[in-house]
C-alpha cells in the first residue's frame, strides 16, 4: 500500500537565471538540480520552470510535463502565477518539446507531477514578481517592501502610482537575480488563483476539434504504417510471405521488422505502408506469416489458475514480510476464517489508440512525434536501437488521448522509428488498430492471494497471513507484479505474515492508474471486510480500531524524493469523513446496501462508501459513491480534481463489473469494447467528494480515488446478498 | 467511381476504393482529423458526424454509401446554434479530460437536441450510451446536456 510513496522534498541548490527577451521583456529560468531520479534508473534530473513577460504584459509559461488528460498543462502554470500575482487572462500556456537538458524531467504517472513542482513552481513565480518589484522601485524611487502587487500590476500605495508588469519587464531584466531559497512565498490565505476552479487550457479546441493529439499530426508527403506482430506473447517470427499485401491496390511498401525479445522495445513484424491507413490495416489480411511460438502457445488464463492453486498447496518461495508470532496467533485463535481470491490482466485501452510520427532524415537524424508519458525512455531507446547519438534525435511531445499508464512504455515509438528508418526522408505515421491495443498492451498483472486471519476468544484480530501467487518474467518478478511488505495492514495486526510465490508468463505487465494499488486494495479490504463480519462489527469501525492510537511513520525514500510515511491521523480523518457523508450507520434504502472501502496510494488518502442494488435481472447496479479524500491541504485547481475523482471511481466501478484479459493459447483474447465492455453512461452513480484539508503539501490526485471502491462495490453486494466476491470481475451468476 | 458528396456545406469528390469508411476518407484524404478513431467498429462513437442531420458512425460508413449526401463534421459544429451552446457548455462546465472522445459525444450531443430540445435525464442517458470516455467523465457531459435542454439555445446564440 505504500511502496509506491513519493514526494519531493526541495534542494537547497537551485539555480535561477534571467535575462532580457530578444524583443524586450523578461525571461526567467529556473532550475533544480537533483530533484527526482527518472524512473528509468538514471541519475539526477533537473526540473525547470520557464517564464517569460513580453512589454505588451502577456506571461508565457512553458509547461513541460505530459498532458494524458491530468490537467498538469494548465495547473503547473497555476502555481507560478499565483506567486508572480498575475493576471490570469493574461497568461499564455505553451506546450514543450522532449528536451533532457533544457526541460529535465518531464513525465506523467505516478500522481507526482503535483508533489514535485508544488514548492519550485511557486518560487520561480515569486522570484519574477521580485525583480518586477525592484525595477519598478528604481524607477519611482522607493523601497521595493512598499508596494503592492495585483493581477500583473504593480501599486505604489503612498503614491498611488501604478504600473504593469508589461511597461517594467524590460527594465527588470537588469535586476538583482534573487536567491530562490529565501524568495518571500505569500501567505497561503491570500491565494487567488490556486484554489479556483480553471478550465483546461486546450479545451477551446477540443470542442472545436482541432489537430492537437498525436495522432492528428500532419506533414508534408506523410504515409501511414500498419504493424503486425506476433498474437503469441514471447513468440519470434519465422518467415513471411509478402506477396500477396503488395499486391493490394494503395499498399505502397510491405516489409519484416526485425526485433528483439523485448516488448517495450522493437519486436518482430511486418510493416505496411500505404498513403491512407485503412488501406494498409486492411492489406494485412494479405499477410502469411510464421511465428515460432515456442512454449508460449500453452499459456492460457485457465492455466495459470491451476498453476496458482497448486502454488497454493506448496511451501510459498518467499516471505515478504514476518511480523509477532504468526503460529502462536494461529494455535491460539479461537476462531479461524480462510478466503481465496482472484483477480485478472486488465488493458489500459486510452481512448486515442498508439501512434507516433516518424521522419529520419538522410542525415541520419530523427524527428518524431510521440504522444507518450515517459519521453525520456522513448528518446533514449529510439537513438540506440537506430544507432544515432541523442542529440540527432529531437521528441515533440503531443497531448494524448489518455494515458493511464499505458504510454509509459514506449514500444510504438520504436515502432515507428524502425519503420521510417526504412523509409528515409519520409515521415510515417504509425497507427494501432484498438485489436492491436488491447492485444499488445502491459497489463495490469493478474494475482492470486489465499488468506488466513486469526481471531480470538475476545474477538480480536490477531493474526494475517496472505499467500500471494504472482508472475515472474525470465525469472524475476515484474515491478508491477510485486507486493511490498507494507501492504495495510502490515504494522497494524500483531502477528502477520506476507509470502510470494510465482510462475513464469511472457504475458507483458505493466502499470495500470494506482498499480497495485488498484488490485490489492480490491483483495485486502474485502477480507479485512469478512474480518469485521466474523467479529459481528464492520470495517470502518475494524479499521479504526487497527489505526487509532499509532503514530505517523518516518519519512521514506521514494523514487521522486523524500515523502511523508503513512499516517494513520489522516487515514482515519478520511474514514470517519466517509462514514458522516454516508450516514453509514444508517442501513440503506430497501433492497440496496451500503459497502466500505479504504486505501491510501500515491500518498493521498480516500474512503469511499458504495450504495449498491441488484437490478430486476439480477445484475449488480451502483447508485451513490461518497468520497472522502486527503491530499493535503489546498486542491490547486478544483475542476481538474473533481473530474480526476469522480473519472477514478467510475473507472473502478466499470473494472469491477466487467473487464477482463484473458489468455488462451499464448494469446490475448479480447479484441474491441464489445468484449472489453467499458463502462458506459448508464453506469453511471451519483457522486459526493469531500476533502479533508490536512497540513500537508499538496498531492496528486490522477490514481488515489480509484482503488477504495473496488472493495466498496464488492462489500456492498455481499452486505446485499450475503455472497462474497472472491474473483474479478464480478461473476453475475453468483447472484442469479 | 469517385463518390461525390457535401462536407461541412463544400462539394467534394472522393475518390477512395468503394469500402473505405469515411472516417479514413475525412482523416486521411481531406486532412480533416477532427473525427476520431477509437475502435473502428461502430462501438466508441468517437468517430460520429451528422449524415443529413443524423448521428453517423463514420468508421463504419462506407464513402460509397454517401453519394449526394450532407456530411457535417465537428470542423463546422459552430456553425449550429444547437451546436455552439453545446461547445460553451462543454467549456463552462469543464467536462473533458483528455479530450480524445469529445468530438463525437459532441456530434452525438447535438443530434440529440436537434430531435429532442428538451430530453428528461434518463432519455440523456440513453441516447449518449453508444459513446464511450475512457476517462469516464460522463456526469460532466450529462450535466452539460441537461443544462442547454434546460436553458434552450436561442437562433442567435
Ligand atoms: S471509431 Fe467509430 S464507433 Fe468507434
Ligand atoms: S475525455 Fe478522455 S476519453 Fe473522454
Amino acid at each position: 500500500m505504500r511502496e509506491l510513496a513519493q514526494t519531493a522534498q526541495l534542494s537547497r541548490r537551485s539555480l535561477l537565471k534571467a535575462g532580457a527577451l530578444a524583443g524586450g521583456g523578461l525571461f526567467l529560468s529556473v532550475t533544480l538540480p537533483g530533484m527526482a531520479q527518472a524512473a528509468t534508473g538514471g541519475g539526477a534530473a533537473e526540473l525547470n520552470a520557464f517564464v517569460s513577460i513580453a512589454p505588451d504584459g502577456v506571461i508565457t509559461i512553458v509547461s513541460k510535463n505530459p498532458e494524458i488528460g491530468q490537467g498538469i498543462k494548465t495547473m503547473l502554470p497555476m502555481l507560478i502565477a499565483e506567486e508572480l500575482d498575475a493576471d490570469w487572462d493574461q497568461v499564455k500556456i505553451v506546450g514543450s518539446d522532449y528536451h533532457p537538458t533544457k526541460y529535465g524531467f518531464q513525465f506523467a504517472g505516478g500522481s507526482m507531477s503535483t508533489p514535485m513542482n508544488w514548492l519550485p513552481m511557486r518560487q520561480a513565480g515569486a522570484a519574477a514578481r521580485q525583480m518586477l518589484l525592484e525595477a519598478a522601485a528604481l524607477e519611482w524611487g522607493v523601497a521595493p517592501a512598499g508596494l503592492r502587487t495585483s493581477k500583473s500590476t504593480i501599486t505604489d500605495p503612498a503614491s498611488g502610482r501604478t504600473m504593469t508588469y508589461g511597461q517594467v519587464a524590460s527594465s527588470a531584466a537588469k535586476s538583482k537575480v534573487p536567491d530562490l531559497a529565501k524568495v518571500p512565498l505569500k501567505d497561503e490565505k491570500d491565494f487567488v488563483i490556486i484554489g479556483r476552479a480553471i478550465g483546461g487550457i486546450d479545451s477551446p479546441k477540443i470542442v472545436r476539434g482541432e489537430p492537437i493529439f498525436g495522432v492528428d499530426t500532419q506533414l508534408p508527403g506523410m504515409k501511414y504504417a500498419a504493424f503486425e506482430r506476433a498474437p503469441v506473447f514471447g513468440a519470434r517470427l519465422r518467415s513471411a510471405d509478402l506477396e500477396a499485401a503488395k499486391a493490394v491496390p494503395g499498399v505502397e511498401d510491405v516489409f519484416v521488422i526485425e526485433g528483439g525479445d523485448n516488448p517495450a522495445e522493437l519486436v518482430d513484424g511486418v510493416a505496411i505502408v500505404a498513403g491512407n491507413w485503412w488501406i494498409a490495416n486492411k492489406a494485412r489480411e494479405k499477410l502469411k506469416i510464421d511465428w515460432d511460438t515456442g512454449e508460449w502457445a500453452s499459456h492460457s488464463s485457465a492455466n495459470y489458475d491451476a498453476q496458482a492453486k497448486k502454488l497454493w498447496a506448496e511451501p510459498p518461495k518467499d516471505t515478504i514480510v514476518e511480523e509477532g508470532d504468526v503460529s502462536a496467533a494461529f494455535a491460539g485463535a479461537a476462531k479461524v476464517i480462510e478466503a481465496e481470491y482472484h483477480y485478472p490482466f486488465l488493458a489500459h485501452v486510452p481512448m486515442e489508440p498508439q501512434n507516433c510520427t516518424a521522419l529520419v532524415k538522410e542525415d541520419g537524424s530523427v524527428e518524431m512525434w510521440a504522444p507518450t508519458q515517459m519521453p525520456q525512455s522513448g528518446h533514449q531507446g529510439v537513438a540506440k536501437m537506430l544507432g544515432v547519438p541523442g542529440e540527432k534525435v529531437t521528441v515533440h511531445i503531443t497531448r494524448m488521448g489518455g494515458g493511464f499508464g499505458r504510454r509509459l512504455t514506449n514500444d510504438f515509438m520504436h515502432q515507428a522509428a524502425a519503420i521510417a528508418a526504412r523509409k528515409k526522408g519520409t515521415p510515417i505515421q504509425l497507427i494501432w488498430s484498438r485489436e492491436d491495443d488491447l492485444r499488445s498492451d502491459f497489463y495490469r498483472p493478474a494475482g492470486w492471494h489465499k488468506f488466513r486471519a486469526a481471531i480470538d476468544a475476545e474477538g480480536k484480530l490477531t493474526g494475517l497471513e496472505d499467500h500471494f501467487v504472482t508472475f515472474s518474467t525470465k525469472g524475476e518478478i515484474p515491478m508491477f507484479a510485486q507486493m511490498g511488505p507494507k501492504v495495510f495492514p502490515a504494522g497494524y495486526v500483531p502477528n502477520l505474515k506476507y509470502t510470494v510465490s510465482q510462475m513464469e508468463s511472457r504475458v507483458p505487465m505493466g502499470a495500470l492508474r494506482a498499480p497495485q494499488s488498484n488490485a490489492l486494495s480490491y483483495v485486502f479490504q474485502s477480507f479485512l471486510d469478512e474480518v469485521a463480519a466474523e467479529q459481528g462489527s464492520d470495517l470502518p469501525t475494524l479499521l479504526l480500531s487497527l489505526l487509532r492510537g499509532k503514530p505517523d511513520e518516518p519519512m521514506q525514500r521514494g523514487f521522486g524524493g523524500e515523502s511523508p510515511g503513512f499516517s494513520p491521523k489522516r487515514a482515519i480523518g478520511v474514514i470517519e469523513k466517509a462514514m458522516q457523508m454516508a450516514d453509514w450507520s444508517t442501513p440503506a434504502a430497501e433492497g440496496r446496501a451500503k459497502g466500505f472501502g479504504f486505501y491510501f496510494s500515491h500518498n493521498g488518502y480516500f474512503a469511499e462508501v458504495v450504495e449498491a442494488s441488484l437490478s430486476r435481472s439480477r445484475q449488480p447496479v451502483v447508485h451513490h459513491v461518497w468520497a472522502a479524500g486527503d491530499v493535503g491541504k489546498h486542491i490547486i485547481n478544483p475542476h481538474g480534481a473533481l473530474n480526476q475523482i469522480e473519472g477514478s471511481i467510475i473507472d473502478g466501478i466499470g473494472q469491477a463489473l466487467g473487464l477482463a484479459v484473458k489468455i488462451e493459447g499464448g494469446a490475448v483474447q479480447q479484441s474491441n469494447f464489445h468484449d472489453y465492455p467499458l463502462p458506459r453512461m448508464p453506469v453511471t452513480p451519483t457522486i459526493d467528494v469531500e476533502f479533508v484539508k490536512s497540513d500537508n503539501p499538496p498531492t496528486g490526485l490522477g490514481e488515489p480515488a480509484l482503488p477504495p471502491v473496488v472493495p466498496a462495490l464488492t462489500n456492498a453486494l455481499h452486505a446485499l446478498t450475503g455472497k462474497r466476491v472472491r474473483s474479478l470481475p464480478i461473476d453475475r451468476k453468483l447472484f442469479a | 467511381m469517385p463518390t461525390k458528396l457535401t462536407i461541412n456545406g463544400e462539394t467534394r469528390e472522393l475518390d477512395v476504393p468503394d469500402d473505405m469508411p469515411l472516417l479514413w476518407a475525412l482523416r486521411g484524404e481531406l486532412g480533416m482529423v477532427g473525427t476520431k478513431f477509437g475502435c473502428g467498429v461502430g462501438l466508441c462513437g468517437a468517430c460520429t458526424v451528422h449524415v443529413d442531420g443524423v448521428a453517423t458512425r463514420s468508421c463504419s460508413t462506407p464513402v460509397s454509401s454517401l453519394a449526394g449526401k450532407q456530411v457535417s463534421t465537428i470542423e463546422s459544429l459552430a456553425e449550429s446554434p444547437v451546436g455552439r451552446a453545446l461547445q460553451q457548455a462543454w467549456l463552462d462546465a469543464d467536462v473533458m479530460q483528455c479530450g480524445y472522445c469529445q468530438a463525437g459525444q459532441l456530434m452525438n450531443a447535438t443530434a440529440l437536441l436537434a430531435k429532442n430540445p428538451s430530453p428528461a435525464s434518463d432519455e440523456i442517458t440513453s441516447a449518449m450510451a453508444g459513446n464511450i470516455c475512457r476517462c469516464a467523465c460522463y456526469k460532466r457531459i450529462h450535466a452539460a446536456i441537461a443544462e442547454v435542454a434546460a436553458n434552450g439555445v436561442s437562433a442567435d446564440a
